[in-house]
């Protein structure tokens, strides 16, 4: 398809504008950091993001697989998901996509007719923003078990500290519910 | 035709952050993003001043009346007390080489996490109450914002309860820094400022509290503490056939032994507390646990130099009244800090006890000459140098292991090698981190200092994500799915900081390891290690 060939061919520009946009979501001394540390150890979130974004496109230009394109994003989201952001702000980059492509092939799409073959590719998009936002939910519903289980976990040493929980023996082995 | 919207215009997010300067950016005290206070009962019970119930989302947080002027004679007196903290605030030149190099700022991206800013948190109002450049400039219309001063205000004391609480003491900015400044020792005097109006966090003050009052953070007593040691004991025999018959409050032993609480409390550090059971009991060690100096953390290092004064002083002094000859200190984080950079000061030297002497090999450790207090891990390393410790390193082969250095020891006290040694010697599989992201450069937990608490989990999980994604470079290149170290908050945040980021990956202490390669005179053929998981071709371990 020629749509793909194209995306192919300015991949490197969509990613950085891409990425540029997820920058933008930070305050401005973050915003320089991320994009101009390239040591993926002292910039992991800008590391990751490059990374992930790349091969998000990737994905959706080839397939897109579910799976494999959940495995590109969730990095992305799961650092999002416990950064400031509320849950829009979270996903919404996914969405930005339409617009970096249709800038940037604006040309190509009126010259060789291709309306048809972008809004299918949108509606990609559309499922990237959904797959975003279950990652998203994930994520924060990982977060509230960690919380809850720390507090159950206290409740609970606080009980046998207590002396309030006692083991129930072994029950003999003759009180099965046949013998009711 | 119908005028479709365009994508952008359908989610109306407005991804841009405004574009303020960062006096005029408010913090962000909302739930889920601050620590719970302290209760008035802690703070009455350690002579606290204002104690009061009262919640970070209240507009009034009750100062007391003279607040201003109390944070104001507050920081003079520091200021006089402390050259170092008239340096650090008079010195920085704003080169923002610590910048990105806080965990927090990396993992938030909040500017006001680098260190630079958080230091100016405080230095804008020094700059302002106590230089003569702040008094002349703010005798100009914007010349106060021009000298980088301002006046202190009740909104900026809720900005430092946020920001000064973000920071876990890690000193890796301190690294960076071509001056030396500490922005450690600066969020400490943050803190204390805080203190003085009653402002403080539950996780912090209710361990203070529970060690001034029974000698342990969690509040154990000494009944207790005791059933719970002779419980890992009788764990131990089941796994081993070994009967260890600890002894507490011993008078006459020669090395009083101490270590954090936590370990005798929450998994995984319990196995670590086996593992220190299983080698004293290996080199036959006269040694005693103090059911009253039961901890080896001192939350007083997060409250005020003179509480951190009053909990080490209890170790102390359990020392002396039992008439040990010098202490041995297990895996713990700021205990070193403490030991290391304070004591001394504080309540040392510790002449009544005397220089520390392995018992077994005869090393003088003279590095703690004057503490009288020595680092497990050096004390493991020089038995296994004198090859007095029997191992079969192939128990740990289900293992692929890395070392986490923790802040304290790593940054504190240079301890990079002897824990490496260790764990060369009772595992076959160990690979290092990178670089830049180890030993002094080492990443925090990100819940340090008084952190390691649950309502603040993004943040943790925020603070931990530079050091995790060291891990997961690890994890997915050498297959590691153990990872090491030897403090009782790693070993308790960990777990599900790498749960989260790098599914997989499971925490280990140190003498964890060497309890399971121990090889014990009269044992029988261990089955299980000292979680009770099968040994051998374990299901799920293994990397085939």
């Amino acid at each position: 398809m020629l749509l793909n060939k194209l995306l192919e061919h300015k991949k490197k520009e969509i990613v950085k504008k891409w990425f540029e946009i997820i920058a933008s979501t930070y305050p401005n001394d973050t915003a320089g950091f991320l994009k101009k540390e390239k040591d993926s150890f002292a910039n992991p979130v800008g590391s990751t993001n490059i990374q992930g974004l790349g091969a998000v496109l990737d994905e959706l230009i080839n397939g897109p697989d579910r799976e494999t394109i959940t495995s590109f994003l969730d990095p992305i989201i799961r650092i999002r998901a416990v950064q400031k952001f509320t849950p829009s702000e979270a996903v919404s980059f996914t969405i930005s996509l339409k617009k970096i492509i249709r800038d940037t092939l604006a040309r190509e799409i009126v010259e060789q007719n291709l309306e048809k073959d972008i809004l299918e590719f949108e509606s990609k998009i559309d499922d990237l923003c959904l797959i975003a936002f279950d990652i998203f939910m994930g994520c924060r519903e990982q977060i509230y078990k960690y919380k809850a289980n720390h507090v159950k976990d206290r409740t609970l040493k606080l009980l046998q500290k207590a002396d309030l929980l006692c083991e129930v023996p072994d029950m003999d082995s003759d009180i099965t519910p046949r013998n009711f | 035709m119908v005028d479709v919207p365009k994508p952008e215009e359908l989610i109306k997010v407005d991804n841009k952050p405004p574009a303020k300067g960062w006096m005029d950016v408010p913090p962000d005290i909302s739930a889920g993003k601050y620590p719970y206070p302290a209760q008035p009962k802690s703070l009455k019970y350690l002579d606290l001043p204002n104690p009061r119930d009262w919640s970070p989302l209240d507009d009034d947080w009750q100062l007391p009346e003279n607040w201003k002027e109390i944070v104001h004679e507050g920081l003079k007196e520091r200021l006089d007390k402390y050259r170092s903290l008239k340096v650090f605030m008079d010195t920085c030149v704003r080169c923002g080489a610590c910048a990105d190099k806080c965990h927090f700022y990396i993992g938030s991206g909040d500017p006001k996490n680098m260190p630079v800013l958080r230091a100016e948190l405080l230095r804008s109002i020094y700059r302002n109450d106590f230089t003569a450049a702040g008094k002349i400039m703010s005798l100009f219309p914007g010349g106060k914002r021009l000298a980088g001063a301002r006046t202190l205000t009740k909104d900026i004391i809720k900005e430092w309860f946020s920001y000064f609480y973000q920071c876990s003491e890690c000193r890796r900015c301190s690294v960076f820094c071509p001056y030396g400044i500490d922005t450690a020792e600066i969020t400490m005097m943050g803190r204390e400022l805080l203190n003085l109006l009653g402002i403080n966090i539950h996780w912090i003050k209710d361990p203070v509290s529970n060690c001034f009052r029974t000698g342990n953070h969690l509040g154990i007593q000494p009944q207790n503490f005791k059933e719970i040691v002779e419980f890992f004991c009788e764990d131990i025999e089941e796994i081993t056939g070994v009967t260890i018959n600890p002894s507490f409050n011993r008078k006459g032993a020669e090395i009083l032994f101490i270590t954090p609480s936590g370990d005798a409390f929450a998994d995984p550090g319990t196995y670590t507390f086996m593992g220190y059971l299983l080698l004293f009991e290996h080199i036959g060690l006269d040694y005693t646990f103090s059911t009253y100096a039961s901890e080896g953390g001192n939350f007083g290092l997060f409250t005020s130099a003179e509480m951190m004064k009053r909990l080490n002083s209890k170790m102390y002094a359990e020392a002396s009244r039992l008439g040990v000859k010098w202490i041995l200190g297990g895996e713990c984080g700021h205990m070193w800090r403490v030991i290391n950079q304070y004591m001394d000061t504080m309540n040392g030297p510790a002449d009544f006890l005397e220089m520390p002497v392995s018992p077994i090999t005869g090393t003088k450790f003279e590095n703690a000459a004057s503490t009288k207090m020595v680092h497990i891990a050096e004390f493991t390393a020089d038995l296994i140098r004198h090859n007095k410790l029997k191992l079969d390193p192939s128990r740990n082969d289900h293992l692929v292991v890395t070392y986490h250095d923790s802040c304290n020891p790593a940054r504190a006290m240079g301890l990079f090698e002897e824990p490496r040694y260790v764990i060369n010697n009772v595992c076959n599989n160990f690979y290092e981190m990178p670089e830049s992201t180890i030993k002094e450069n080492t990443f925090c937990c990100g819940s340090g200092s008084g952190l390691n608490t649950e309502e603040i989990m993004e943040t943790r999980l925020q603070g931990g994500l530079p050091r995790a994604n060291a891990v997961k470079h690890v994890h997915d290149k050498n297959g590691v799915n153990m990872l090491s170290c030897v403090c009782a908050i790693d070993r308790a945040v960990f777990p599900p900081l790498m749960d989260y980021w790098v599914p997989g990956v499971d925490v280990t202490g140190v003498h964890e390891l060497v309890g399971n390669a121990l090889v014990m005179e009269g044992e029988i053929e261990r089955t299980t290690n000292l979680r009770f998981e099968p040994l051998g071709d374990t299901e799920g371990d293994s990397d085939e």
